[in-house]
């Protein structure tokens, strides 16, 4: 800890940096320069070797253990990560990364175009998962972090997990995989859709150019975020939560309020994501996460993809995640299987669905934290 | 060095050091960590129930969760030195085609299993009328996961008819070691070692 510059710029809460890039993009274009917003916390360690990135989901954002700017709500991840925690700052140098196209600091289209002046909105060029992750190992060039003892995500951060150790296969040791898929399928495509148009058809959107206007697309955004949410959860946990039952009423008002707690409580999910959330970056996200399909590159054979691997894995589905099913989980551990690499996976037990991940689990953490310390960061 | 289970600790003896080892139906990992902490094996596992899933990857082990009678297939041809089944024989839906599965992942194969034809089995059997219950077969048969119950001579029968080589055996009654000599009916556990 004493090798580490105690007042290092580049590292601590709220950091955000402006690479020159170019970060040469899936779709052609490349981009320069590349902002990229993070956190980290604890210290890198003399050896450079004690580093662990998260990647975060969807609508995530690198406050992943520390309090939310905009929300004042504690990280997202703060039963994975902190003191005492699977991923402890003692130990682990951790690092968060705003995706790229997300809105809270990294670029995306709500951030500047140089060329223009403005803010890009649509003319932002659409992004991969992979985009995302040579965007990070950027970053890490720049932090001076030459390999990763892990990189953990769940949801579209498990798709950023997954893909580093086949885009950089030297530069990982550890991988951990939560709640994950290798490729999008149908039906994920499909609600995403149902989220994009919702988004598009609403009249403030103006092409994607609202950023100067009173006001965004909120209730097409506020739509989107309310089909996304249901996907999140399962019927087992609407139904304990809310079954039927009414919302501060004795009987049904004969009318469209919200007679139902299920209804008042995704209209609240909605209204609240509008606060904190870009409508043009939840497209180019979702987009991202819809060409995802990690095997497309190898042939179609998801094996070929970790072929000759050195990285650990592990990856944890939970049995009522509807969205990114155990199934999905299997056929990675199967590849992994096909492509001799060390790999570990276990489905758990959780009435909570997909979410699962983002909730109070000793079991994950416990396969976490056992994981991790056998990699070595004890 | 943790007390393993007799069947395992005879397994455990006589892999090869350094050796590359899949443990189908690992348990908890008792005996990958056996092999890894004692012999330097690089042993994976794979394990239907997920608390033992969970108890083995916490402890550091590589454990899938998965089921031996059908997610055996994506492993590739010779990719282990040894494939262990430890008492799991005998709870598998297609034990003949997991023999072959074996066979074709490792180049050589233990195989654990109790003995049905074991003399307190036959006698429990034979005076009681019943469905035995003993020390290696502890469940009611309603409740029992083994669902092809196999005696020594029965399993001596199946690998001679699928050309598979028997290259060694070892068998337990009580738990202690035991000759091979009427094995089928004083031994209550036995163990073999495979090849094609």
């Amino acid at each position: 800890m004493a090798d580490a510059p105690p007042l290092d710029q580049r590292f601590g809460l709220n950091r955000q940096i402006v690479l020159p890039g170019p970060l040469m993009l899936d779709c052609g274009a490349a981009l320069s320069p590349v902002q990229i917003a993070y956190e980290s916390y604890g210290s890198l360690n003399a050896a450079r070797d004690n580093a662990v990135l998260i990647c975060h989901a969807l609508t995530g954002d690198q406050y992943v253990a520390s309090t939310h700017p905009a929300t004042g709500k504690p990280g997202w991840w703060v039963r994975m990560v902190g003191p005492g925690k699977p991923i402890d700052p003692e130990r682990h140098f951790v690092i968060c990364v705003n995706v790229l196209g997300s809105c809270m600091g990294s670029s995306g289209p709500a951030t500047v175009n140089a060329a223009t002046g403005r803010p890009w909105a649509m003319d932002f060029p659409v992004l991969t998962i992979a985009d995302m992750v040579r965007a990070q190992a950027m970053l890490l060039d720049h932090l001076g972090i030459g390999t990763l003892a892990a990189v953990i995500g769940g949801s579209m951060g498990g798709m950023q997990a997954l893909s580093w150790p086949a885009l950089f296969p030297d530069r990982v040791r550890s991988a951990v995989i939560i709640a994950s898929t290798a490729r999008h399928s149908a039906q994920n495509i499909a609600f995403h859709e149902v989220g994009r148009q919702a988004i598009m058809a609403d009249h403030r959107w103006c092409g994607g150019h609202y950023y100067g206007n009173e006001e965004g697309p909120s209730s097409g955004l506020a739509v989107a975020r309310m089909a996304a949410h249901i996907t999140y959860l399962s019927e087992e946990g609407l139904t304990a939560k809310f079954g039927r039952n009414l919302q501060d009423r004795d009987s049904k008002t004969f009318g469209f309020d919200a007679d139902f707690q299920v209804e008042s409580y995704l209209r609240h999910q909605g209204i609240s994501f509008v606060d904190r959330f870009d409508a043009n970056s939840y497209l180019y996200i979702t987009r991202a996460m819809d060409y995802f399909d990690l095997a497309e590159g190898y042939g179609g054979n998801l094996a070929n993809a970790f072929m000759g691997t050195r990285t650990r894995f592990c990856l944890i589905s939970f049995d009522t995640d509807w969205l990114y099913p155990t199934v999905e989980s299997r056929r990675i551990v199967h590849a992994l299987n096909a492509a001799g690499a060390e790999a570990s996976f276990v489905e758990l037990s959780s009435p909570f669905g997909h979410d699962a991940f983002l909730l109070e689990s000793p079991e994950m953490n416990r396969i976490v934290d056992g994981f991790l310390r056998a990699g070595g960061l004890s | 060095m943790t007390s393993l289970r007799p069947d395992l600790r005879i397994i455990a003896d006589n892999v090869r050091a350094g050796s590359r080892v899949l443990d189908i139906g690992c348990g908890d990992g008792a005996l990958m960590a056996a092999l890894r902490d004692e012999r330097g094996v690089d042993a994976r596992g794979l394990e239907l129930d997920p608390g033992d899933v969970s108890t083995a990857v916490s402890r550091g082990l590589s454990v899938v969760q998965g089921d031996a009678d059908v997610d055996l297939e994506g492993y590739p041809d010779k990719s282990f030195d040894y494939a262990i089944l430890s008492q799991t024989l005998q709870t598998t839906r297609y034990p003949a085609r997991i023999l072959d599965e074996l066979l074709r992942i490792g180049r050589e194969a233990f195989v654990s299993f109790p003995n049905f034809a074991y003399w307190r089995v036959r006698s429990s059997l034979l005076v009681g009328g019943r469905m035995p219950v003993t020390p290696h077969l502890p469940m009611l048969w309603y409740e029992t996961p083994n669902i092809h119950h196999v005696t020594i001579d029965d399993f001596r029968a199946l690998v001679a008819d699928r050309a598979i080589t028997v290259e060694g055996e070892w068998f337990l009654a009580a738990n202690r070691p035991r000759k091979g000599a009427l094995a089928n009916l004083f031994a209550e556990h036995a163990v073999f070692l495979l090849k094609r």
